[in-house]
């Protein structure tokens, strides 16, 4: 993979520092209250705080360094909430800064008529024509339209190698910030300033355009209704005690600041915490695995997805189908057909022709001789005869497809042997691409051209299967080598002789059926097949075409990245869910401290629920709402890194999260509250 | 336990899960439209009920109009029982004379029996004349058992459909299910109580020679008592049969002419389980996949069996009270059981009706121990989900089911499913709401009743348990329960009217999110399963959905179980 230029951990100084003070600017009321459960802290902090201060005067119900105590640690619970929040937009802010430093103020140079002028960047205007030399930075996203250069996009990419940047086809896209560093460029603006795909991939890492994504909204939804229950079960509680303590006539109600100290220990406060520090911190992996989305609605999808649509070429196989053996006719040896393959393709620049050459050399260690002297007569390959070859020595030696090396070799009175037709065949049916050799009106034999199918990419398909994803190869090819390679790759499900129409009924009909479809793609064919897929990942060297398609940009150009960008969005999900669990698992511990407590004096006999035994009553209620508030600081490097999430079934991986999270949920808070109480009571503070 | 308890308890077991494939396959039928046989002999009467009625039996409703429905027939469903309490003076069949009920405890009766609770702040035999029973509780006994089952089945169709705007017609739902489920099984089973002696005439009260005269208050000689008879079998039958539980005499089914012999106990206990156990065999058919009604058929028993043990175990243990006083108890907790039932047998049916929201009792709640009286107690608390009233228990149990599939779809890593169908923002704000209201309903009720001095007066122990007698009437009311921890006398303008409101909330205020609910799935597309998706039938799934409701229940009710019979428990153990 690639190094990337913003890479900051969340431990670093510059992230912390700042991300202090964000917590304290973020008690400003109108922030707190987006996020239901903490504000409920939030208004318990002020009233404790309220009744604190009534207490030093001596008018309140509870000792006022008590209820000072509680409201000190209420404060320290909003405060680290406060703070999960900052490290994670910190981290995002750092990316950010990153990036714009590479989009530095730039003048352009603007073609008008025929002549530059100099002008700003941020005066070009869509549809403006900018030229460009090596040294120079591009000054905004477009379109080449004249001239080749390679270009340093390391800037956006984090990938130091120089790419090649040209006029049409699908590598015509080039991005604002980005440095020519050889040739020169006529590129086309495609996008005003500020709407710049760079600016867009800073608003999002910078959290300015997040939105809340589904399942956050639906967590907060029932987070707000357990607050609410909760909420219930407190204010009643405060009648309840009265009656009790009436009909008792021992002790007296609950007071505020214990009612207040339960409902805070109650309440989800763990994952309320955290909840906006998961989603911003996800998004966060994102762009560090290098992938730009577009929204975050997106990455929660891509946890989703059941179906992968990959091209064939350059994510399966490499590139181009290569030279794989030779098989002679009847009677003629079998370096005789390397010779005659090699010579026809000395001229072919092609990557099949090279293999060729490549084959006969480490095969029959023939070289190209020195064909000076016999001044042969090399033949293109032209789509009318579909054949390439050389004239040489008066011998006429041709390969190409098996029909228009059959129809040469009767024009030369010559046969087309039975025994290489079913090789031709045979090629052909396991995927193959047989060429056949002729010299004048000799059939040779056949050369099998084979697809090569990248190293590991099965492995990461097993993986994907794991996962519960299906993946669809889709190619050109006919479905015979479809199949073939298809087999060979260990694809779930293959598209042959793939049109744009035919890949876009095929996520059609894949949704119909209610799954939801992923795709990678990056020329402007795939583009209306990127804007159907729910999760479309562009490449960050297609064209723009794709890009605007896609919800995701990809700025490694890695196909495979899509494993990356599902096991993010399946991390955020987990995230979530687990740190959930562990917040109401935690509520039973929190119950058995605070309820004897509250009840000391009215019910002696609820001791019996005290099994931690802990020291005093009011140590037993500090202790709780210390665990409650210390948990959370606990808890930020898991959500800022997120639950690992591992390819094995959604039954194991809901029996594994519930062990951890849901039954170390009931015991962990049993621990830290009896260890906080003993610390507690050590130092005589309760 | 004892092996004859444990023998009596398994016997019930296996009657139970044997009903429930048969009949779960026949409720099935019922309300995909096809019933072999019955139909040939019902469908005229069928039929007639849509003409006079002006139904267009294929017309489908959306949700809303599916809710507009249930809410105005249930209106006028309390309308009309309000109305014959109020007027059955001159109405006739009204043997005894009886005068007209007072308006508060009218109110509160037409509200009970409507929402299908049937708490009864009056007592049967000297309240309400036969037509009253007859004409006014015995119909809304039908009735509102059908309607809750007709939700049940809109919200099993949201799971069923895929891209549908609608969830099935109200009015056909109402009626199949009163003609075809519980008018055919009511009519037989009155049968078989008759024959095991229940009472069923229209004759007014006997007038009986007391063997061994008596003195009255006053010291004047008594020498006859006045037998309580009437049209008891037929209302038996139904409040068994439809989680409806509002007995013919006060006494309920500890009455010896409500529930005569062995045998119609065994009856009446099974009959209050019988639908909501065999409905989650009709949901599996219904959704396309039997196993997911087998699993929460699981998750229902698994609990109902803990809190059985418990219930039992309790009561076999002495009453602490009683043994201060040097009395031996080798049968255990005696006190408010028919000795003819025993403790095993009491206790079986207080865990059913309370696990169901039957309410029916054959002993009296309020004389169980403090550990023994929580597990009614707390069971209604969980939301009336383990069986639940028909109908209403497994559409609470889906809920919970809708929750539990929403947190293990997050750990998993996608997007929860349930059946095919993305719980989302909606589903699960409605979720929230079925489990939230009835929760807050019980706790504002409990508190209106300790605040209040009206509601402080009416108990009949001092301590914590006159505060559980609170706490009980208000967890019966909210669930839709209608048991009582009878110490209290709730039959006051006070708790008539908090208590109707509170079975009013109880009621519509969790079966209108569950239609919305029910319309919210059934637009949405089916997922289909993949290895990624969650497996919801398996042992694992249900130990997250018993550890749900059991968890939500536990945290809600924590502290007020804790100042009622938890320590009530611990004082009397000190």
């Amino acid at each position: 993979m690639t190094t990337s230029v913003a890479k900051p951990g969340w431990l670093s100084p510059g992230v912390i520092l700042p991300a202090l003070w964000a917590a304290v600017l973020k008690l400003d009321p109108r922030q707190q209250v987006k996020n239901p459960v903490m504000f409920a802290v939030y208004l318990g902090s002020i009233l404790t705080t309220v009744l604190g201060l009534r207490a030093l005067n001596g008018s309140g119900d509870e000792p006022a360094g008590f209820v000072l105590g509680v409201s000190g640690w209420l404060w320290a619970t909003v405060l680290f909430a406060n703070l999960a929040e900052a490290l994670a937009e910190g981290q995002g802010k750092a990316q950010a800064a990153a990036l714009r430093a590479a989009r530095s103020q730039v003048t352009a140079n603007r073609l008008v008529d025929g002549r530059t002028e100099p002008v700003p960047a941020s005066a070009l205007r869509l549809g403006d024509l900018v030229r460009v030399v090596a040294g120079e930075v591009i000054p905004a996203d477009g379109e080449v339209v004249e001239g080749v250069a390679s270009v340093d996009e390391s800037a956006v990419t984090g990938e130091s190698a120089p790419v090649v940047r040209e006029s049409g086809g699908d590598r015509s896209a080039v991005t604002g910030g980005t440095r020519v560093i050889s040739d020169w460029l006529v590129v086309k603006v495609t996008a005003t300033p500020g709407q710049s795909f760079l600016d867009r991939m800073i608003a999002m890492v910078e959290g300015a355009k997040r939105q809340k994504t589904p399942n956050e909204i639906a967590l907060a939804i029932l987070l707000a209704a357990l607050t609410l229950i909760f909420l219930l079960v407190v204010v009643t509680l405060q009648p309840f005690s009265a009656y009790c303590a009436d009909v008792s006539g021992r002790g007296r109600a609950v007071s505020v600041t214990v009612l207040v100290a339960l409902l805070v220990c109650l309440a989800p406060t763990t994952i309320g915490a955290l909840l906006s520090a998961i989603g911003i911190a996800g998004m966060n992996r994102l762009s560090r695995a290098n992938v730009v989305a577009l929204s975050g609605r997106a990455v929660e999808a891509a946890g989703d997805v059941d179906v992968l649509l990959l091209d064939k070429t350059g994510t399966i196989t490499l590139g181009n189908r290569q030279a794989n053996r030779f098989v002679p006719a009847e009677g003629v040896a079998e370096r005789d057909l390397a010779e005659a393959a090699q010579l026809a393709s000395l001229a072919d620049e092609t990557p099949e022709g090279r293999s060729i050459v490549v084959l006969a050399k480490t095969r029959y260690g023939l070289r190209g001789r020195d064909l000076e002297q016999v001044k042969p007569s090399f033949v293109p390959f032209t789509a009318r005869t579909r054949m390439s070859g050389v004239d040489l020595d008066g011998h006429v030696v041709r390969k190409g497809a098996a029909d228009s090396v059959e129809a040469h070799v009767n024009g030369f009175g010559g046969t087309f042997p039975a025994g290489v037709r079913a090789v031709v065949e045979g090629i052909a049916r396991a995927g193959g691409t047989p060429l056949v050799v002729s010299r004048d009106a000799t059939v040779l034999g056949v050369i099998e051209l084979k697809d090569v199918v990248k190293g590991g990419i099965k492995e990461r398909f097993a993986e994907l299967r794991r996962m519960g994803i299906r993946t669809v190869m889709i190619t050109g090819d006919n479905p015979l080598t479809a199949a073939a390679i298809a087999a060979e790759a260990g694809v779930d499900d293959y598209l042959a002789e793939a049109t744009p129409e035919a890949k876009l009924a095929l996520i059609r009909e894949y949704q119909t059926g209610g799954r939801l479809v992923a795709m990678t793609g990056d020329g402007t064919n795939d583009a209306p097949a990127l804007a159907q897929a729910d999760v479309a990942v562009a490449m960050n060297t297609g064209t723009q075409a794709a890009k605007e398609a896609g919800n995701m940009v990809d700025l490694d150009s890695n196909p495979t990245k899509l494993i990356e960008v599902v096991n993010i969005g399946k991390q955020l999900l987990m995230t979530r869910g687990a740190l959930t669990t562990f917040s109401i698992s935690n509520d039973v511990a929190k119950y058995f401290a605070i309820l004897p407590a509250a009840f000391a004096a009215t019910y002696p006999e609820l001791r019996a629920l005290d099994l931690m035994g802990l020291a005093s009553p009011a140590s037993a209620i500090l202790a709780a709402v210390i665990f409650n508030a210390v948990i959370i600081v606990a808890l930020v490097p898991l959500a800022l890194k997120g639950v690992r999430y591992r390819p094995v079934g959604a039954a194991q991986l809901l029996r594994d999260n519930l062990l951890v999270y849901g039954v170390g949920g009931l015991v962990v808070p049993f621990v830290g509250i009896k260890l906080i109480d003993i610390m507690l009571s050590a130092l005589g503070l309760a | 336990m004892t092996s004859a308890d444990l023998l009596q308890l398994g016997l019930y077991a296996v009657a139970l899960l044997a009903c429930v494939k048969p009949l779960g396959w026949y409720m099935a039928r019922v309300y995909v439209g096809r019933v072999p046989g019955l139909e040939k002999a019902l469908g005229p009467a069928e039929q007639l009920v849509y003409r006079l009625a002006r139904v267009d039996r294929a017309a489908e409703m959306t949700w809303q109009r599916y809710a507009a429905a249930l809410l105005g027939f249930s209106f006028v469903s309390v309308l009309a029982v309000y109305a014959v309490q109020r007027l059955q003076r001159v109405l006739p069949l009204n043997p005894e004379g009886r005068p007209a009920v007072s308006p508060d405890s009218s109110f509160n009766t037409a509200v009970s029996f409507a929402t299908n609770t049937n708490w009864q702040g009056y007592g049967g035999e000297s309240a309400m004349s036969y037509f009253t029973q007859m004409a006014a509780l015995t119909v809304q006994n039908f009735l509102s058992a059908a309607a809750g089952m007709a939700v049940l089945v809109a919200l099993i169709r949201g799971f069923a459909r895929a891209n549908s705007p609608t969830i099935g017609n109200f009015w056909v739902d109402l009626t199949r299910g009163t003609l075809y489920i519980l008018l055919p099984l009511s009519l037989a089973f009155a049968l078989v109580l008759t024959s095991q002696g229940v009472v069923q005439t229209l004759s007014p009260y006997q007038q009986v020679r007391l063997l061994e005269p008596a003195a009255d208050a006053d010291g004047n000689p008594v020498t006859t008592q006045a037998i309580a008879v009437g049209p008891a079998a037929s209302q038996v039958a139904v409040k068994q049969l439809g989680t409806n539980g509002g007995g013919f005499f006060n006494a309920n089914s500890a009455h010896p002419l409500e529930n005569p012999t062995p045998l119609s106990n065994f009856l009446q206990c099974l009959a209050i389980l019988l639908i909501p156990a065999a409905l989650c065999w009709t949901f599996g058919e219904m959704v396309g996949d039997r196993r997911q009604g087998w699993a929460l058929l699981a998750a229902m028993t698994v609990i109902f069996v803990a809190m059985l043990a418990v219930c039992v175990w309790a009561e076999r243990r002495p009453n602490p009270a009683v043994a201060v006083s040097g009395v031996e108890q080798p049968g255990g907790n005696m006190e408010g059981k028919e000795t003819r039932l025993g403790v095993a047998n009491t206790a079986l049916w207080a865990t059913a009706t309370t696990a169901a929201s039957n309410g029916s009792v054959n002993g009296m709640h309020d004389s169980f121990t403090p550990l023994g009286g929580l597990v009614p107690l707390w069971l209604m608390q969980l939301g009336e989900v383990v069986f639940g009233g028909v109908g209403s228990g497994l559409y609470g149990m889906l809920v919970f089911a809708v929750v539990a599939v929403f947190l293990a779809g997050l750990m998993v890593g996608r997007t929860p499913e349930y059946l095919g169908k993305k719980v989302g923002a909606f589903e699960v704000k409605m979720a929230s709401l079925v489990v939230l209201l009835p929760c807050a309903m019980v706790l504002v009720a409990t508190a209106a009743g300790v605040l209040f001095e009206d509601g402080r007066k009416g108990t009949a122990n001092p301590g914590p348990h006159g505060f559980s007698e609170i706490l009980y009437a208000a967890s019966s009311a909210a669930n839709n329960n209608g048991s009582a921890f009878a110490g209290l006398s709730a039959n006051t303008p006070f708790y008539n009217g908090l208590l109707g409101v509170a079975m009013l909330v109880g009621r519509f205020g969790v079966m209108v999110p569950v239609l919305a609910l029910a319309g919210s799935l059934a637009a949405r597309g089916k997922v289909p399963a993949g290895p990624g998706t969650l497996p919801t039938h398996g042992p694992l799934f249900v130990g997250l959905l018993v550890a749900v409701v059991v968890v939500v229940g536990a945290l809600s009710f924590f502290p007020a179980l804790a100042l009622g019979p938890v320590v009530e428990h611990l004082a009397a153990g000190s």
